[in-house]
């Protein structure tokens, strides 16, 4: 379905380069939900930006995208606009800023339709209606401008317009991470019934790996640029920083993390001035000596995961 | 040591309806106690803080400082105010971007004329862990990382030596990695400086991670609060629980319908019944819909407001 390989993205800033993305290969099979962690600075939105060749002029990417055998970074613009709503679309984080606050929700939804499916008026208001249906909302909401709905409506009506012309990939930037805990919880039952439904196959990204444990199949996470583990969801995290962040977010009722928040010193790396040998070995609670000089490649830790760690066994 | 007194705060809202954001609130915050008010966005939690803060005036009600009720003149808001310091979500906008770390940390100790300027920021920076504190004088915003920022933030409030620090949010923007350290900062300043806090957030993990006690409101009003381990290990409000369903780790989900109601509409009984699973489940009484609930007191224990919840909330009719 989608194929990542050695994706790169480097920003072309007018004083240097800046390496966002370094070298990503990653599979997402059909009907699968991926998830792609990674804190700021980490590249991960300029993943989910690359694979829509979503990014500005200023960024140069490097590597291929296949999506369904065709290669996005090769095709023609004309090619390019088609793919971007009927086999691939983008839910994108901030509910607020996604909609345009002075045009009905119904007809943003409705203009991909008729854009792109050259949908007759009628075609279109009849599948506004059930797209809204499939994210929970009243048809009356159609005529409703964006700032009467609340910020989880919104988000629903962003994921009503990603599924308008029935794509089978979903990239998901944050599509929760403003909205409250019941909220979140609501669209999130919301994408999982979605994926399920539809066989659409999802590639989510947050920064929080409990929200993309919730939903997805298999966890991909990023620092610095590059994938540092992949795994599937239900096992247990390998590589340090995969752990240091999984304990960032604590469970409720674990006497281990009452009263003793667990994180990590200092800050994600500057991409503009990435530490030599393992990218995280300054912040890394265990790290060798080796591990400020050589870098290390994802490696098989077990039959269905990589991590990027010297202390990751063969 | 801060404590609201059946705290009600009003705003006027759209034409003649009145939003009542707080709706009768008594909460106490003790000396070197940690408590987190828990709830959704709309709950009236920020408008709680504020009034705490002395930003906002009660529309009834009392805050008190000490034992002694605050008074809204210049001098006596003053003084309250080098007690009871807010510490911001959003360091980014929070600072200004123009200031130099050294003069976002001075204006407290400027505004109150605390003397020997450059030792108290110096000390403040020191103790929110930017160290050594000269190194970041001369910095801006932009040049320090989320984390540092959220540090700047805190030091700005610790210049003036404050009892009580308000945090509103003071983890949500920052990258996960580094919450914890920030975490661990207000707990250390509670350990070494006795600091109280009262932490705002619609964070449980955070709650579990440096609250003393938890406070959960919801619609203007506190409906469970109690120790920690006890509220979120066994939650009596059928609210409390449909809140913690919804963690990732959790099994049996309660997902709520809806989205929390209107404070210009509150609902007659119970302010909760609308979306209580318990009501849809046929599980409630008639009091759930008819008959309104009492304000629970400002007590340590364990207490929830709700008719069905087998409890002290009931017996205290």
């Amino acid at each position: 379905m989608l194929e990542l390989d050695e994706l790169t993205v480097t920003y072309r800033l007018e004083s240097s380069d800046v390496p966002a993305v370094r070298g990503v290969s990653l599979e997402l099979a059909a009907g699968e939900a991926l998830g792609l962690a990674g804190e700021s600075g980490s590249g991960k939105s300029s993943v989910a930006l690359a694979l829509l060749r979503l990014l500005p002029r200023s960024a140069v990417v490097g590597g291929r995208v296949m999506l369904d055998g065709e290669d996005v970074l090769a095709m023609k613009w004309g090619r390019l606009r088609a793919v971007r709503w009927s086999s691939a679309s983008i839910v994108f984080q901030g509910a607020q800023h996604g909609l345009n606050p002075v045009q009905r929700i119904g007809d943003q939804i409705a203009e991909p339709l008729l854009v792109h499916r050259q949908a007759s008026g009628a075609d279109a208001s009849k599948r506004v209606r059930e797209l809204l249906a499939q994210v929970g909302l009243p048809a009356w909401r159609a005529r409703s401008y964006p700032h009467e709905l609340s910020g989880g409506q919104r988000q629903r009506v962003m994921i009503a317009m990603a599924l308008a012309c029935e794509p089978q990939l979903i990239i998901a930037d944050e599509p929760t991470t403003a909205l409250d805990l019941m909220v979140q919880a609501q669209v999130l039952t919301l994408i999982r019934q979605l994926i399920a439904d539809h066989g659409i196959s999802l590639l989510m990204i947050s920064h929080d790996l409990s929200v993309l444990a919730d939903v997805c199949d298999r966890l991909a996470v990023m620092y610095a640029g590059r994938l540092v583990e992949v795994g599937p969801s239900s096992g247990e995290f390998r590589h340090p920083y995969s752990q240091a962040l999984a304990a960032a977010f604590p469970t409720v009722g674990d006497p281990a993390s009452r009263l003793a928040p667990r994180g990590l010193a200092g800050d994600p790396p500057d991409p503009q001035q990435l530490p030599g040998g393992c990218a995280f070995h300054p912040r890394c609670p265990v790290a060798l000596e080796s591990c400020a000089t050589s870098d290390v490649q994802l490696r098989a830790s077990g039959t269905d995961r990589t991590a990027a760690c010297v202390l990751v066994g063969e | 040591m801060l404590e609201a007194t059946d705290l009600h705060v009003e705003f006027s809202g759209r034409g003649s309806r009145r939003a009542r954001a707080v709706d009768g609130v008594n909460l106490s915050v003790g000396a070197g106690e940690i408590v987190a008010l828990v709830g959704e966005s709309g709950c009236g939690k920020t408008t709680l803080a504020r009034t705490l803060l002395g930003l906002e005036r009660p529309t009834s009600g009392k805050i008190s400082y000490d034992g002694t009720p605050l008074s809204y003149s210049g001098r006596s808001l003053r003084t309250f105010r080098r007690q009871v310091q807010l510490v911001l979500q959003d360091p980014m906008g929070s600072l200004n971007p123009r200031h130099t770390v050294y003069e976002a940390v001075a204006e407290g100790p400027r505004i109150h004329g605390l003397p020997d300027e450059e030792a108290v920021v110096s000390s403040a920076l020191a103790r929110a862990g930017l160290r050594p504190p000269e190194r970041f004088f001369q910095r801006y915003p932009h040049e320090l990382s989320g984390g540092q920022r959220q540090r700047v933030v805190i030091a700005g409030a610790l210049a003036l030596d404050p009892k009580v620090l308000i945090a509103d949010e003071p983890v949500a923007s920052l990258d996960a990695s580094v919450r914890g350290e920030i975490l661990s900062l207000l707990l250390r300043l509670r350990d070494d400086l006795g600091l109280s806090a009262l932490v705002v957030t619609h964070d449980l993990g955070l709650a579990w991670n440096i609250a003393d006690r938890i406070a959960v409101m919801y619609l203007g009003r506190i409906v469970e609060s109690g120790p920690t381990e006890h509220v979120l290990k066994d939650p009596q409000h059928p609210y409390t629980q449909a809140l913690l369903s919804v963690l990732p780790e959790s099994p049996n989900r309660i997902v709520l319908t809806g989205e929390p109601p209107d404070p210009t509409r509150i609902p007659t009984g119970c302010r909760f019944h609308p979306r209580c699973q318990l009501v849809a489940a046929g599980k409630g009484t008639e009091a759930c819909t008819t008959q309104p609930l009492q304000v629970l007191p400002a007590t340590t224990d364990p207490q929830v407001s709700c008719h069905v919840a087998d409890l002290v909330g009931r017996d205290r009719k």
